[in-house]
This record gives C-alpha cells, sequence and structure tokens, in this order.
C-alpha cells in the first residue's frame, strides 16, 4: 500500500482547510472575483466556435459547435487547472514543507479538489448554452459522474509525478504550460474524437486518457457517440499514471524537505 | 517502558552543503548522470557511509541517543549550527534521519516557528483555523477553543481584518497563540520566544511553565538561558551535532557557558602574526559587566613583519550570531601601520548600553600589501551583562522632560517647515 489511509484520513479537516484556503484567496482582491471562473472557459469557447467552428469548419457531430466545444471545454478547464495547481503545491509551500509535519500528499490533492468549485460556476453557463441550443439537461447528466471521478483520478496521478519531481527540478514549473497547451490539442476538445480512425482508437486512448474522458462528458451531456474501448484504454492507463505516482511520491517525500 | 515519551538511537543526519543545496535544474542532473554512470550507481545504494566520503557533506547530528521521560522538560542548548533544530526537525518528522532512529510515544506538537501556514489574505478568523488545522488540531478542536486562542492573543477587534494588515507584535501574539492551544503529549519548541515584546514573551513563558507543570513532556531549544533554567530540568548540550552533556539543567547551562570561552579561533589568519591574548574588563578590572558600565577590550598580538594599511574590527554578537556592535577603523578613515613585535589593540567603550544578557565579543585585523587583504581573528569569547531583565536590545542614554502647554498655542511638537 503506497498510502497511509489512516493517517490521511485522520488529517481529513487539514485537506478541507487547504481546499478553503486555495479557494477563499483565488479571487481575493480581484474586481470580478468568481466572474473569472466563466469568463476563461467562455472565452476559449467563443475563440474556438470563431476558427475551429465557423473559419475551419470543423465538423461537430450535428451539435452546434458553442455547445460542442463548451462541452469540451469545461472537463478541459477543471483538469488543466488541477494539474497546475497541484503540480506547483508543494514548491509554492515549501516554507510548510520545512516547518511542520503532516502527510505532504494532502497538497497536491488539495491543488485538484480546489479548482473544483470553479468547475461548477461554470458548469451554470453549461445549462443555459443548453438551454439556448434547445437541449433539455436529462437524467443522463448524471452520468458525467464517474467521468468526473477519473479526471479527477489522472490529474492526481499525473499531479503526484509532477509535484514530486517539481520540488526538486524546477524544470517542471516551466514545462508546465507548455506542457497543457499541447495536451489540450492532443484531446478532442476542439474536434470529435471519430477525427481519429477507428483502428487507432484504443492506441488514442492510451496514449491520451483525457480522450477517454472528454468523449465521456460529450455522452452524459449532448448524447453523442458513447465511448467504446478508447474508454476502457483511458482507464487502465488511469489507474497506471495514479498508482505509479502514488508509489513515486511516497519514495521522494521523505527528503522534500531538505531539497525543497 | 510506558514512561518513555522519546527514545533516540544513534541518529545521525547527513547534508550536503555548498553549490549542490536546494534544488537543481534537470540538466544539471542529466549531464551528471551521463558523464559520470558509475557514481550515480554507488550513491543510489543505501549507504550513507558512501555517501559521507563525498566532498561538500556535513553531518548536522552525530551518533545522537538519549532518552525522554514522560512528564520531563528538557532544554537542549548549543551555539548555532550545532544541530537542534535539526534534532527538532527530525522528531517532529519533517525530514528523516540519515541513519538511526527516533521512537515517539504520544502526539507531538511542535512550535518549529510561529504563523508557519499563515496566509497574508486570510482574517484573524480564517487564520486561527487554518493555521490550527496546519498544526495538527481538528476543527472541532479549535473551535472549542477559539475564544480562549483570541483572548490570549488580544486581537479581538481586528479578528476579521486580513493578517497582511496587522503589526507583527499582533500578528506573532496570534501565531502564538493558535499554537500554544495545541494540546500535545509531546511540545518541541524551538526559539520562539524570541519574538514578541517583554511582556507577552513573559506571558508565552508562563504558559509552557503551566504546561511543562501539568506533566506535559517539553524539548525546548533556546538561546535564552534564563528561560531554559526557569523551564526545564534536565538539559541536552549539543556541539557540532554531537552530544557534549547531558545531565541537570544547571550543570548543562555551566558546561555550555564554558565551553563558549574556549571556542577556537577561525580565520586563516595573516602570515606572521599570531594573536595572543583577548581580554574585556570594565572599569577597576571588575568582570562585573552592566549596561551602564564602560566596557574596554584589549587584544595582543605579535608580527613578524612590518604592517602597512591595517585596519581594525571589533564585534559584540548576540547568541543568534547577530551583531549588535561593529566597530570598523577604517570607516573612520584610521588605518594604523605596525612594526615587528608585539601589540596591544585597545577599544573603549564610554557606556556599554547592552541589555542584561550573554554576548560574543571579538577583534579582527585586517592587513594589506596592495593586492591582497588578509585577516586574522583573535579568540570569542563570552560576555556576560547583568542588570535587570527588560525588553529592548539595547539602552542608549536619553532625557525625559515635561512642561505645561499654553492651550491657545496649537503648534505641534517640532512643526515641520
Amino acid at each position: 500500500m503506497p498510502i497511509n489511509l489512516r493517517e490521511l484520513w485522520a488529517y481529513r479537516d487539514l485537506l478541507y482547510f487547504f481546499t478553503w484556503r486555495d479557494i477563499k484567496v483565488r479571487y481575493k482582491q480581484t474586481l470580478l472575483g468568481f466572474a473569472w471562473a466563466i469568463i476563461q472557459p467562455l472565452f476559449m469557447m467563443i475563440v474556438f466556435s470563431l476558427f475551429f467552428g465557423t473559419l475551419a469548419k470543423i465538423p461537430s457531430e450535428n451539435i452546434p459547435y458553442p455547445l460542442f466545444s463548451y462541452a469540451g471545454v469545461l472537463p478541459w478547464t477543471l483538469f488543466a487547472e488541477g494539474l497546475t495547481r497541484s503540480s506547483n503545491s508543494l514548491v509554492q509551500d515549501a516554507n510548510l514543507l520545512q516547518k511542520v509535519y503532516f502527510p505532504r500528499l494532502l497538497m497536491p490533492i488539495s491543488g485538484i479538489l480546489s479548482p473544483v468549485v470553479d468547475f461548477a460556476i461554470a458548469f451554470v453557463v453549461l445549462i443555459g448554452l443548453m438551454l439556448y441550443y434547445g437541449y433539455y439537461p436529462g437524467v443522463m447528466m448524471f452520468l458525467i459522474l464517474p467521468f468526473f471521478i477519473l479526471e479527477l483520478m489522472l490529474a492526481t496521478g499525473v499531479g503526484l509525478w509532477l509535484s514530486a519531481i517539481n520540488v526538486e527540478y524546477r524544470d517542471v514549473r516551466y514545462a508546465i504550460p507548455f506542457l497543457i497547451q499541447l495536451w489540450l490539442f492532443a484531446s478532442p476538445v476542439v474536434y470529435p474524437v471519430t477525427f481519429v480512425p477507428e483502428r487507432f482508437q484504443a492506441a488514442y486512448g492510451l496514449i491520451n486518457p483525457m480522450a477517454g474522458i472528454i468523449e465521456g462528458f460529450r455522452w452524459a451531456i449532448l448524447g453523442t457517440k458513447p465511448p467504446s474501448y478508447l474508454l476502457i484504454a483511458s482507464v487502465a492507463i488511469i489507474l497506471v499514471v495514479l498508482i505509479s505516482g502514488a508509489f513515486y511520491f511516497r519514495r521522494r517525500e521523505k527528503a522534500f524537505a531538505d531539497v525543497v | 517502558m510506558n514512561d518513555i515519551a522519546i527514545r533516540v538511537e544513534n541518529l545521525g543526519k547527513l547534508y550536503r552543503i555548498g553549490q549542490t543545496v536546494g534544488y537543481k535544474t534537470l540538466r544539471e542532473s542529466l549531464m551528471w548522470v551521463a558523464t559520470t554512470p558509475l557514481r550515480r550507481l554507488r550513491s543510489t545504494s543505501h549507504d550513507p557511509s558512501a555517501m559521507s566520503h563525498q566532498p561538500n557533506t556535513i553531518w548536522a547530528l552525530k551518533d545522537v541517543s538519549f532518552e525522554v521521560k514522560r512528564g520531563e522538560a528538557v532544554g537542549i542548548i548549543g551555539r548555532n549550527g550545532s544541530g537542534k533544530t535539526t534534532l527538532l526537525k527530525i522528531l517532529s518528522r519533517i525530514t528523516a534521519p540519515t541513519e538511526g532512529y527516533a521512537e515517539i510515544h504520544g502526539r507531538i506538537g511542535s512550535l518549529l516557528e510561529v504563523g508557519t501556514g499563515f496566509h497574508p489574505e486570510l482574517t484573524g478568523r480564517e487564520n486561527i483555523y487554518l493555521n490550527g488545522a496546519v498544526i495538527g488540531m481538528k476543527k472541532a478542536e479549535v473551535e472549542r477553543k477559539f475564544d480562549e486562542i483570541v483572548a490570549f492573543a488580544e486581537i479581538e477587534k481586528f479578528l476579521d481584518t486580513p493578517v497582511k494588515r496587522y503589526s507583527s507584535g499582533m500578528y506573532v501574539r496570534l501565531a502564538f497563540s493558535v499554537a500554544a492551544h495545541l494540546e500535545p503529549d509531546i511540545l518541541l519548541v524551538d526559539e520562539v520566544l524570541a519574538v514578541g515584546d517583554a511582556q507577552f514573551q513573559k506571558k508565552c513563558l508562563g504558559k509552557m511553565g503551566a504546561e511543562a507543570q501539568r506533566g506535559r513532556t517539553v524539548l525546548f531549544v533556546s538561546h535564552n538561558m534564563a528561560a531554559v533554567q526557569a523551564l526545564c530540568h534536565t538539559g541536552i548540550v549539543l556541539n557540532s551535532g554531537r552530544i557534549d552533556t547531558v545531565g541537570p539543567i544547571g550543570e548543562a547551562i555551566h558546561h555550555y557557558q564554558d565551553s563558549l570561552r574556549r571556542i577556537e579561533t577561525l580565520s586563516a589568519g595573516i602570515q606572521g602574526v599570531q594573536v595572543l591574548a583577548i581580554g574585556i574588563s570594565t572599569t577597576s578590572d571588575a568582570l562585573h559587566f552592566r549596561p551602564d558600565k564602560p566596557l574596554i577590550a584589549e587584544m595582543d598580538f605579535y608580527t613578524e613583519y612590518y604592517l602597512r594599511n591595517c585596519y581594525l574590527n571589533f564585534v559584540i554578537e548576540d547568541a543568534e550570531g547577530r551583531y549588535l556592535v561593529h566597530f570598523r577603523t577604517d570607516l573612520l578613515g584610521i588605518y594604523p601601520t605596525f612594526e615587528r613585535g608585539l601589540h596591544r589593540v585597545r577599544v573603549e567603550i564610554p557606556r556599554l548600553g547592552l541589555r542584561a544578557g550573554i554576548y560574543t565579543v571579538w577583534f579582527r585585523l585586517y592587513a594589506s600589501n596592495g593586492e591582497i587583504t588578509e585577516m586574522a581573528d583573535s579568540e570569542r569569547i563570552m560576555l556576560e551583562v547583568s542588570g535587570p531583565q527588560v525588553g529592548g536590545l539595547v539602552d542608549v542614554p536619553c532625557h525625559w522632560s515635561w512642561m505645561p502647554v499654553e492651550i491657545s498655542s496649537t503648534r505641534t511638537p517640532f512643526p515641520l517647515g
């Protein structure tokens, strides 16, 4: 067992307060406050609709392009934000690492959890868009839950790897924005997953587990084609990343206070 | 077995020093692996002794073993860099030892630095919860003690102000107050009393004393010998990462102060110059130093050569290594020359002006031959100033007066412009 679950449970209050702090502090001293949680994905969607939808005429499985891309931008933003915050979490609170003991795991995990609030706010816009285009949310909507959990698992796995590496090699801090941009275009956010030929679908899901997740979100929200083995491949790789991340993290965490 | 709170066995901690300290970039590490694959293999083997033979490593702690009984209050004393903080960091699990182990029975709470985990943007109220959770309290526990914490810190009026707007005094009071209300079985305290004003320090000492009385195990690191003596019954003296003495607190402090007097000279020195002695005295050679009495310090040295362009430094340092006094003849434009032979340098301070405490004093002689400047240090000796225990670092002369002022004259004192 790479994780001391009992200890983690004993420190659940601290996890709550770390997450709460991140949420609370995030929009402090901003004019627009939590509106930023909407502005970011909304403008991404508008830009995508303009360039990829209207100009490049990328097909969107017969769904209005703005709605199609927003359904992808929404889970993507959650992932990108969580990844960024958790990867930088240990370095950002280096002072805490050197002064107090608590399970180090709490820091990257709270980095994953705090963007969930932004996600919930941005979700309201999705409902608005759906109503505008005449898509009425139904019970199917609840099917995003498993994909949501899968997404948090993936973000945690990658976040564990990157946050632990970041303690020792600050290159990570500079690589992350770049990595996220590349990853965005490697994921079916602006294009449908059918862009990838049928026989490469499983390989695609294996290389980029976000493909299965975003596809799942679209399916649950808009009733597009249900995800197939692409999803199975994605789930498999998510488990591998998460478990290996936990092991790597545990191996490195003893030295964090000395190296950071 | 059950009455042991802490058992430490052969504890050792090896640190890398110099350029490799802290983080490296990926490129450096890749280069290192690529150029020396064999060395890489060797260092990953978990043999600390292999690592200790590498240059740039230092044992911050070595062969440290001791036991602390339940309810005991132990003072850990030693100079800066003697390993005190490293020891507390290992005990509180912040860092892992390189060798040996530490066994801890009971919930541990550490005050290694007050205010860690405070977020400047959050209010006092929010920070109490956050900081409480960081140091190991449950939410319910913080809620229960909330009023007590606020009252102890005396910040009722500013509870809903972001702490970035707090004065440093308020900040420290709040931080200490949260920490003081954690109720661990074992309390580790590192020098937190160095902060805050005298009155608050006294309050903190009282609180910690009460904890110790109540049978809590306390490990206390401080340079404040009076506080250590008041709080602890046992003392552990650390010297360069090793245990020097363990014993009753009075003996331990005595031993430590004794060792301060025989601290080695440190600098490389000047070719042909030998510092022979350093001495301090006050009026009529009495060795009783007081804030309002003079201090006279002298250094004797012998030089084989004629020394030109010299200048002299005289330093009084506090226990934390801060320079409280730093006299430099070069700043005064004084560059004495010394003929071959024996010399005595003397510096006189008409009124010492330092509060009661333990200080270190030393001289440094710089000599330049035009190209290189060399320096020679005297031995460092201890200066113990006695007097009333009051706040403030220095005691400079001042003059008070008062006078009646007519109401019609609305001018402010010392009008500007």
